[in-house]
């Protein structure tokens, strides 16, 4: 049920219960070492990098004031940043949910004639499942982020929003790309800088061919019409600058309202996301540039159910900076497959349930100890803690609570505290002393287990 | 209805009271930091591992000749609005230099400059033909504005001395020449000095990922190697 009844969206937001396939997740400790080992890499760089600067409080306030005020006259901004792009020759159009926004995307592309499009790393097709709508037209679509790429070589799945590919190590790295990189090098080596070669050689005949882009964006200038597109790499560069179409996907909640708004969020987010001072690379273009045709889809899905629940919106603040999946234990421990969404952590335990309406998501809201630490590093203040205990009520109010969001809450407690977590680990049954006390379908071998739990996870946990 | 009136309607009914708070600005404004700091912006450069030479007004010539003989390029393009002198130096090594048109159709483009005999003139196409930017060893150009604190150089595209995008993205050299009163101390400064221009590119030090454990590794698909000359 989405609040007072708004659309939900659509797309892939919804998959497993979380315990049911963080179940699967937790079984695999190659994969929990390399994103331990990951993010604690960035959370040491963001921690850095952050402390620099003296006036990150202020920026920080700014920055959830600049998005609220987007949030508070979304309509007008959206109204004038439309014309801002029409009257520049961007064409502009408007998708109610993921089907529409797949179907002008296709349109768009099928009508230049590709067979083929150029990816930038873009949230939002991920999260509307664009390739798998392309690919039933018959157009390939190329991601060209290396991460991007990595999962999409290796048949996989996004498990984070900034590094979708960060529950690989490089030998994994190096295993799908002899595998499935047409002409690469047997030889290869896992050496990152050898890795990210081949990459930039699978790649370059592409960028230098393919004739249609499709971008999302971090920001849109309502004043101005300008889009902002921040990387690493320079794929991103390649795909706006060389091909002849540029189809740009953007969320509605992706707006500023000024040109002077990105003096704050050009500071926010390349520290707390990549923990630079800078990133490599941001790219801003108004209006179609140097004879390219330019579209805009502007896409809702669920959007506006998120704006209306008043303690729920403020995640529609969120800049996909990946701080609070990097600080988050219970992320840390389960990975971003568990969450079954293409927002993954804290912030997609309380956005996805929000975009699909929470009885499609009833888990999520419980996939979280509370600890409070992404809201500490969240460059634009939302309170993800209490937004969840929000949704937690709202899971209750509409009779959706399960057996598995209740034992959810007990493993997330129990992730939330190495300590705990490690004695857990140690203790080598957790999965089944889960299922002796919390009645826990799918996490264990016993599958039926229909009576409440005489006491909690948690209580249980305690007496000992 | 359609889908535009639909999500506006959506929008006006789900969102909250019109007059939020308004925005606290107590960060470091625009132009209360004073100008850049040189020394901190070549340690930024660095830090990116960028290679940086701190020159003299009557040394830039001399110094991209070497820079250009160091990096062994061949085939050199300048943004058509840098100044001559610049890149005179250059054509003893055996370097050429094509000039890149701005507005009008690119396929008119003509080179500039003289040539090595040997090589012979080449147009540059753009977009038509990135094969050619493909086939260049380096590329000079001018900036629009840096920033000292985040070692960050922004290019305007619509500037004659900057140059069309695929300019300065798809040779893997990019040597840019920096005024020291374009070094501005933090981002709110040089957002200030790029209001109103439309194209711009932002650039902190060489492509790089932290596609794989996070850790930065420099060289992908942009220019990989960034050379930066100040001018005191
Ligand atoms: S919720 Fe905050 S910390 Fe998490 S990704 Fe969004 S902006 Fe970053």
């Amino acid at each position: 049920m989405t609040f007072l009844g708004m659309p939900a969206g659509g797309g892939n937001l919804t998959g497993e219960p979380f315990p049911k396939a963080a179940k699967n997740t937790l079984a695999n400790a190659q994969m929990r070492r390399n994103l331990a080992k990951a993010t604690g890499t960035i959370r040491t760089k963001r921690a850095n990098v952050v402390a620099e600067l003296p006036d990150w409080a202020d920026l920080r306030a700014a920055g959830a004031a600049i998005k609220d005020e987007v949030l508070a006259n979304l309509d007008d901004y959206l109204v004038r940043f439309e014309e801002a792009l029409t009257s520049r020759g961007t064409h502009v159009h408007w998708a109610r949910d993921a089907d529409e926004a797949n179907r002008i995307i296709t349109g768009l592309v099928q009508a230049t004639g590709t067979r083929e499009v150029i990816k930038v790393k873009s949230m939002a097709t991920v999260e509307i499942g664009l390739n798998e709508a392309l690919a039933d037209v018959g157009v390939h679509a190329v991601e060209t982020d290396l991460a991007e790429l990595i999962v999409q070589l290796g048949n996989d799945k996004s498990s984070h929003i900034l590094v979708p590919a960060i529950h690989r190590n490089r030998s994994e790295i190096r295993e799908v790309f002899r595998r499935e990189m047409p002409g690469v090098d047997p030889d290869l080596t896992d050496d990152p800088p050898a890795l990210a070669e081949a990459a930039r050689e699978h790649l370059r005949r592409k960028f230098l061919t393919v004739d249609v882009a499709i971008s999302g964006a971090n920001f849109g200038v309502a004043e101005t019409g300008a889009l902002v597109v921040v990387e690493s790499e320079g794929n991103g560069r390649m795909c706006l600058t060389l091909p002849r179409t540029l189809i740009s996907v953007v969320g509605i909640e992706k707006l500023v309202p000024t040109w002077q708004d990105l003096e704050v969020f050009l500071q926010l987010l390349p520290r707390s996301s990549t923990g630079e001072r800078m990133n490599p690379y941001t790219s801003v273009w108004t209006g179609p540039t140097e004879g390219q045709t330019s579209h805009v889809v502007l896409v809702d899905n669920g959007r506006t159910a998120t704006l209306a629940d008043p303690d729920g919106r403020a995640a529609l603040r969120c800049i996909r900076c990946s701080a609070c999946l990097n600080s988050c234990p219970v992320y840390e421990r389960t990975g971003g497959h568990a969450y079954g969404s293409t927002y993954p952590g804290p912030i997609g335990a309380v956005l996805s349930p929000q975009l699909t309406g929470v009885d499609k998501n009833p888990t999520l809201p419980f996939a979280s100890s509370l600890c409070g630490v992404c809201y500490d590093v969240c460059p634009v203040a939302i309170d993800i803690p209490s937004m969840l205990v929000h949704l937690r009520e709202r899971v209750t109010e509409s009779k959706r609570t399960t057996p598995e969001s209740t034992a959810m809450r007990a493993m997330a407690w129990a992730m939330s505290d190495a300590r705990r977590w490690r004695r857990l680990i140690r203790l080598g049954k957790f999965g089944r002393v889960a299922s002796r006390h919390v009645p826990l379908p799918g996490w264990t071998t016993a599958r039926d287990l229909p009576q409440p739990p005489k006491e909690t996870f948690r209580d249980w946990w305690e007496s000992r | 209805m359609s889908a535009r009136d639909e999500v506006l309607a959506r929008v006006r009914r789900a969102k909250g009271p019109r007059d939020p708070a308004p925005v606290p600005r107590d960060y470091r404004a625009a132009g209360t930091r004073g100008p850049g700091d040189l020394d901190l912006f070549a340690e930024r450069l660095r830090d990116y591992r960028a290679l940086v030479r701190i020159v003299n007004a009557d040394q830039v010539a001399e110094t991209i000749a070497a820079a250009l003989r160091d990096r062994g390029a061949r085939r050199v393009v300048a943004a058509p609005g840098t100044p001559a002198e610049w890149t005179e130096l250059s054509y003893p090594a055996g370097i050429f230099e094509s000039r890149v048109p701005l507005g009008g159709d690119p396929r008119e483009a003509e080179p500039t400059g003289t040539p090595d005999a040997a090589s012979g003139p080449e147009v540059i196409r753009i977009p038509v033909d990135v094969d050619t930017l493909e086939r260049t060893d380096a590329v000079v150009t001018a900036c629009h504005v840096a920033i000292a604190e985040t070692g960050t150089i922004v290019l305007d595209h619509d500037a004659a001395d900057q140059g069309p995008r695929a300019l300065t993205l798809v040779p893997d050299y990019h040597l840019v020449v920096v005024r020291a009163d374009q070094v501005v101390a933090g981002v709110p400064d040089a957002v200030a000095a790029l209001a109103g221009v439309r194209t711009q590119t932002w650039i902190s030090g060489g492509s790089a990922t932290s596609d794989i454990e996070l850790e930065r590794v420099e060289g992908v698909h942009g220019p990989r190697t960034l050379e930066v000359v100040i001018v005191r």
